[in-house]
């Protein structure tokens, strides 16, 4: 029996279902991810778990205790809030240390504890800071470490990482998966950036419309999509004569498909490129080995495993 | 181009400077003047209006009454109207609407009419509330309420009640409720949420509340002048007395010249202090 199930959950506001029917286990200490566009109800699937949003229907259970009937306070969640809900008269040490008060550690354990989790999120030397006068990102990492201080059974963590620079962002991401791997705290991901919804997470739950698409391993769910949405949302690919191929898997080759290329992008570590194909227009990713590659203009063939 | 803020601003400045700057200033000036009782006022410049109104002892007893009174308004006002603002905000849709009305209700009243409401219930032997107080047996001779500062500290805090309602509420409204979700799910209790998590996001809503209702409440007029009577003075009705009753103006100028200094000065401290304690939280 997993630890944390979902049975048919269902919220609707005024006859529109923001989550529908949504079943899904999450086994003890696995990550997963809800992944889905803006407003497909991964809050409100987050926020009922929390308790702070009551289910039209079905049920929540926890290590098969059945979580409704507790109360919010009682469920011992860490949560990161997506407008991350910072106390806005306390210090960063105060906000952090809130949970462990509500505990009933002691002041001095209290005190390491802070230090270290704001060391961890790359805050030490922000502790009597307000959250006002502290950037977006850096708030954000406060939400962080005031959930993950308490040591929380279940962490729901609500886009804990949507205002981080590319860097600090790869950075707390590794961070979030060694906490994950080391504490082994049950973790629901809620993103809508199915790139940190890969990297971090075992499973992914692919939400559309409060109904969940596929439910699976991330490269599961890449290489062999359940439907053309979720196929799209994770990432680019090309629907060719009715199959659907994903832009690396093709290559250029002496013959196949055959093609012009009408634009090609250089990236860094690949070349994008867009071509015009009998099966219309296909887009390619090729890694950048340093040969030489096809430029803008060129007849190429295109080539990819199970071509018919 | 650039005068044209400036020339726009014109209307508001003369009007104000026409109905309040010349006035006050007047106002001022006349508390320097002579009066006698068979000379009238005579246009010199003395401070004999000053040192009387700073060196008598019944002037300072009447002051300190009126900011005992005021003091004691703005509390029961916070102590009733912040939780009545915070019970108003938890309500539902057609009975928040329903309950704000009944809370601003007593502002549409006349405030004469609704003190004079109270002083027949309160009123001496014949008070409503007395007589069916004494008709129990609860007590045996009436409450004193006309004439006690009590009473003029009860009226004054119902009539001013709308103002902390309405400032408290105001700041209720900012809070963000997944900050009180997130104590919450920390494992904080209602009270403790309340305590630790509300009341101190809302005190600068509170403080300003208490501002306001301390200088309505300090410069009242129609419910000390109905209730006190004239038994029990405050600052305004001693200046109003001095000003039509004993038509010593000059003096009754000094009177309301030095409530006026004694206001600002309060609420300029409080201002400062509300400023100092909370700009780095609350910018
Ligand atoms: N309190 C509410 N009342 C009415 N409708 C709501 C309420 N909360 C959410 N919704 C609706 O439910 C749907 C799902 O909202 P939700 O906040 O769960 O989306 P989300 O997946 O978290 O989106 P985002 O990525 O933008 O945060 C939306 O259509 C939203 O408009
Ligand atoms: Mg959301």
């Amino acid at each position: 029996m997993p630890f944390l199930e979902l049975e048919k959950l269902t919220k609707s506001f005024g006859g529109h279902n923001a989550v529908d029917g949504l079943t899904l286990g999450v086994e003890k200490g696995e990550f997963v991810a809800l992944l889905g566009p803006s407003g497909c109800g991964k809050t409100t699937t987050l926020q009922m778990i929390a308790g702070f949003v009551e289910p039209t229907s079905g049920a929540i259970r926890l290590g098969g205790k059945d979580l409704l009937a507790m109360k919010p306070a009682k469920r011992g969640l860490g949560i990161v809030f997506q407008s991350y809900a910072l106390f806005p008269h306390m210090t960063v040490a105060e906000n952090v240390g809130f949970g462990l008060e509500m505990q009933g550690v002691t002041a001095a354990e209290r005190r390491t504890r802070v230090a270290e989790t704001l060391e961890l999120v790359g805050l030490g030397t922000f502790a009597s800071r307000f959250p006002r006068q502290m950037s977006g990102g850096q708030q954000q990492r406060v939400a962080l470490a005031r959930a993950l201080v308490i040591r929380p059974q279940v962490l729901l963590l609500d886009e804990p990482l949507s205002n981080l620079d590319a860097k600090l962002r790869e950075g707390m991401q590794i961070e979030l998966r060694q906490i994950q791997r080391t504490v082994g705290t049950t973790t629901i991901l809620v993103t809508h950036d199915q790139a940190e919804a890969m990297a971090l997470s075992d499973r992914i739950v692919v939400m559309n419309q409060g109904k969940a698409e596929q439910i699976g391993p991330p490269h599961e769910a890449y290489e062999r999509p359940a439907t053309a949405f979720v196929a799209n949302f994770l990432g680019k690919t090309n629907l060719v004569d009715g199959a659907s191929v994903r832009p690396e898997r093709i290559s250029f080759a002496a013959a196949g498909l055959a093609g012009t290329v009408r634009t090609r992008i250089f990236q860094g570590n690949h070349w994008l490129y867009q071509v015009d194909t009998a099966s219309g227009l296909v887009t390619v990713i090729r890694q950048n080995t340093g040969e030489a590659m096809p430029g803008e203009g060129d007849a190429v063939h295109l080539l990819w495993e199970g071509r018919a | 181009m650039k005068a044209a803020p400036y020339l726009l601003c014109l209307p508001a400045l003369v009007l104000f400077a026409g109905v309040v700057i010349v006035p006050l200033g007047m106002t001022v000036l006349l508390s320097f003047h002579d009066w006698g009782q068979y000379k009238g006022i005579e246009p010199v410049f003395i401070l004999k209006n000053w040192q009387e109104v700073l060196g008598d002892s019944y002037f300072h007893e009447m002051f300190a009454r009126t900011f005992r009174i005021a003091f004691f308004v703005t509390l029961l006002a916070a102590v009733f109207g912040a939780p009545e603002a915070y019970i108003l905000n938890r309500m539902r849709s057609p009975w928040r609407g329903l309950f704000l009305l009944v809370i601003l209700g007593p502002l549409l009243i006349s405030v004469v009419a609704r003190t004079l409401g109270w002083a027949l219930l309160f009123g001496g032997n014949s008070g409503l509330v007395n007589k069916a107080l004494m008709g129990m047996g609860l007590i045996s001779a009436p409450l004193p309420f006309m004439f006690t500062e009590t009473g003029i500290v009860v009226a004054l805090a119902h009539v001013l009640m709308p103002y902390m309602v309405l400032a408290v509420w105001a700041s209720l409204q900012r809070l963000d409720p997944q900050v009180e979700n997130a104590a919450v799910a920390l494992g904080a209790g209602p009270f403790t949420v309340l305590r630790r998590i509300v009341l101190p996001q809302v005190m600068p809503g509170i403080l300003s509340g208490a501002v306001i209702v301390f200088a309505l409440a300090a410069s009242a007029f129609a419910t000390p002048a109905i209730i006190g009577g004239r038994r029990l003075k405050v600052a305004s009705t001693l200046a109003y007395d001095e000003f039509l009753n004993t038509l010593n103006w000059p003096l009754g100028a000094a009177v309301a010249v030095l409530l006026l200094a004694a206001l600002i000065a309060i609420i300029w401290g409080t201002n400062r202090l509300v400023e100092r304690r909370y700009a780095q939280v609350f910018a």
